[in-house]
Parts: structure tokens; C-alpha cells; sequence
């Protein structure tokens, strides 16, 4: 059974069609790259699946599930911004993720903030930006779930930090979970997506494995996005 | 071991490439225990899954073996690792002689120019 499935699904605001039918699956033990530029529908897409927006059309399953309470205990959502109490210091924190979330690992969380030399003391407001960023990578990546939902998580960062922020997520992905990475950084997502799914407009203009795109176009995943997306001519 | 890989054919290809080259050099000798795959996955910088596939290709070369429990190896057969010496050296040649192929170069001027400029390295080395 795929960890994701999505059919036909379709959310709209107001007059504005954020995705216009949108159908996919992420298998488990895969790596699915969400490809797009702003405003494609990247993130519209992974609210919808975590059920923090409701679909106008169309469905999405988790193993199975309709979004909701039984659904996010397999789900772990990093958002594309802070959504951590930033008065909160770290032990705190992994006090709230072992109370929320009953696969959280807090040892492993721990020893990855103990890396990062972060101290349980330490309140989030203290951090620098990069620092509060990786806290909450490392806090989602510590759950052992069955769907990761990472919205944008190298938005931004310097290359050191891009380096530490993809081998944080392929050193602790449970391996019979689905990792979904949304980004329009396509060159530093490259070697690590099994899948690609390009998200054009709200619709899905281009997907399959990673290998099989690059070998039918003789083009890297970055220079065939480009391609899609050219703006002018 | 430093992995180099670009963007634009299949990654596991690459890889494979890259750990053959190994095992043809010597860099990895006939029998030893390679690490797991994970591991090699996270010091490439990529997914496990693409580093299992190219595993499995070595595989099918039988250029590694992977034993149940204890892990993968490279192959103690001597004439499978010189075969795929011989197979990457030829590759490396061909690309080489397109290369001058492409400078104009006639086939006896590539040969005079290996053998001075051997001629010139060896001199240099001493």
C-alpha cells in the first residue's frame, strides 16, 4: 500500500485555483521531491495532506487514512516557517514532542541537538535562525513516522547548512516511511529524490523516478525544471 | 573513498562506476567487507535506495557478493576484477582517442604523442 496517495485533488481560494487535480503516490522507503516554483502548489498540496486544509475536490489517503488524528500519528510535518514557542528552551521542546507523539525518539533527538551544541537550557529565542530551523528539523526527523511531510526545509540556508539539513534527513528517515520534500531548489535535492513530481500552475506537468527522467532527457532534474518552467522566451 | 557525481545521467550509474574503479585499482582489495549501504549512501550524499541499486549492479557483474548476515564484499576472483581493469581501461582509451580524434589528430600522431610524453613523465619523476 503507498504511504501518500492522492487523487484528483483540487483546493480552491476563493476565485483562485491553488491545484487543479493533482494524482500521486509516494511508496514506502522512497524519496519524493514536490518540484516547483512559488505559488505552484507545493505547499497547498502538503497541507492538505497533514489535514490542515480541507480539499474542494478530490481525496488523500495516508496508509489508508483520511487526514486526521489517527493520520498525524503517522505523519511528521516540518512547516516552512518557525511554528515552534520560541520561549520554549530544547528540553522543553523534546518534553513536548515525547508527550504529542508517541514515536518521537527523544534519546536521538537529543544527541542530535547535543551535536549541533545546543544545550537543554537554551531557548529557541536565543538561537540564531539557522539554529531554530535545524531545532525543528532535528525535532521531525526524531519521530520515527510513517510519512515525512518537509515543507522547504533548505529554504535559504547557506551550503554547510544545506549539507547538515539533507544528511540530518537521510540518516534519520525511518526506511519503511516516505520522505516528501518540497522545494524549488532543484540542484540540492538532486541526488537524494528517488520520485519527482514538477508542479506547474497547480498540476502535476511532469513526474516519475528520478533515474528515469534524467535518462530519458539526458538532462539533470534541475536543467529539465528550468525547461518546464521557462518564463519568457 | 571522494565520490564525484554530476547531475546529468543516472546517479547509480555513477556510483557504480566509481566503486568499479575501485575494485579495478586495487583501492579496495579482492575480499574485503565493504561498509553498509547507509553509510555509503550518507558519504556520497545520497539516497540509500540509489546506493543499493548501484550495489546490485556490481552484483550482477559480480565485482561484489553479499552474504547474508555479515555484509557485502568485493570478489576474491582475480580474472573478474582484471576483466573489469581491462573494460575501463579500454573505455578510458576509446574516450581518449575521440578526444584527439576530434583535435584532428591521425592515429601514428596520438602514438608518438603517448609515447614523448610517457618519455617526458618518466624524466620528470626521476
Amino acid at each position: 500500500m503507498p504511504i501518500l496517495e492522492c487523487r484528483e485533488l483540487r483546493k480552491r481560494y476563493g476565485g483562485v485555483e491553488a491545484l487543479a487535480g493533482v494524482t500521486l503516490t509516494a511508496e514506502p522507503g522512497r524519496v519524493l521531491g514536490l518540484l516547483g516554483p512559488n505559488g505552484s502548489g507545493k505547499t497547498t498540496l502538503i497541507k492538505l495532506a497533514c489535514g490542515l486544509l480541507q480539499p474542494t475536490g478530490g481525496e488523500v489517503r495516508i496508509c489508508g487514512l483520511a487526514p486526521g488524528a489517527e493520520a498525524k500519528k503517522l505523519t511528521s510535518y516540518l512547516p516552512d516557517r518557525m511554528s515552534l514557542p520560541e520561549r520554549m528552551s530544547a528540553g522543553r521542546l523534546l518534553d513536548l514532542y515525547a508527550d504529542f507523539f508517541a514515536d518521537f525518539d527523544r534519546e536521538r533527538a537529543a544527541e542530535l541537538l547535543g551535536r549541533l551544541g545546543i544545550r537543554s537550557g537554551d531557548r529557541l529565542r536565543s538561537l540564531s535562525r539557522g539554529a531554530r530551523e535545524r531545532v525543528q528539523l532535528v525535532l521531525a526527523m526524531s519521530r520515527r513516522a510513517k510519512l515525512y511531510l518537509l515543507d522547504e526545509p533548505i529554504g535559504g540556508v547557506d551550503p554547510a547548512a544545506r549539507d547538515y539539513i539533507i544528511e540530518t534527513i537521510m540518516a534519520n528517515y525511518a526506511p519503511d516511511s516516505a520522505v516528501i520534500i518540497s522545494t524549488h531548489l532543484i540542484g540540492d535535492v538532486e541526488r537524494i529524490l528517488d520520485d519527482a513530481v514538477f508542479l506547474d500552475r497547480g498540476g502535476a506537468a511532469l513526474s516519475g523516478s528520478a533515474d528515469e527522467l534524467r535518462e530519458r532527457s539526458g538532462k539533470s532534474l534541475d536543467e529539465l525544471f528550468r525547461e518546464v518552467f521557462r518564463y519568457a522566451r | 573513498m571522494e565520490w564525484r557525481i554530476s547531475a546529468d545521467s543516472p546517479i547509480y550509474a555513477q556510483l557504480a562506476r566509481q566503486m568499479r574503479l575501485e575494485i579495478a585499482s586495487g583501492g579496495r582489495a579482492p575480499g574485503e567487507k565493504l561498509p553498509p549501504v547507509r553509510e555509503l549512501a550518507l558519504s556520497a550524499g545520497v539516497n540509500p535506495n540509489t546506493m543499493q541499486r548501484a550495489m546490485a549492479e556490481l552484483e550482477r557483474e559480480g565485482l561484489v557478493y553479499a552474504q547474508r548476515t555479515a555484509g557485502r564484499f568485493v570478489t576474491e576472483d582475480a580474472g573478474k576484477i582484471a576483466a573489469a581493469r581491462s573494460a575501463l581501461a579500454r573505455e578510458e582509451t576509446e574516450k581518449y582517442l575521440r578526444a584527439m580524434a576530434a583535435l584532428g589528430c591521425a592515429p601514428a600522431e596520438v602514438a608518438e604523442l603517448v609515447r614523448e610524453t610517457g618519455e617526458e613523465d618518466a624524466n620528470a619523476d626521476t
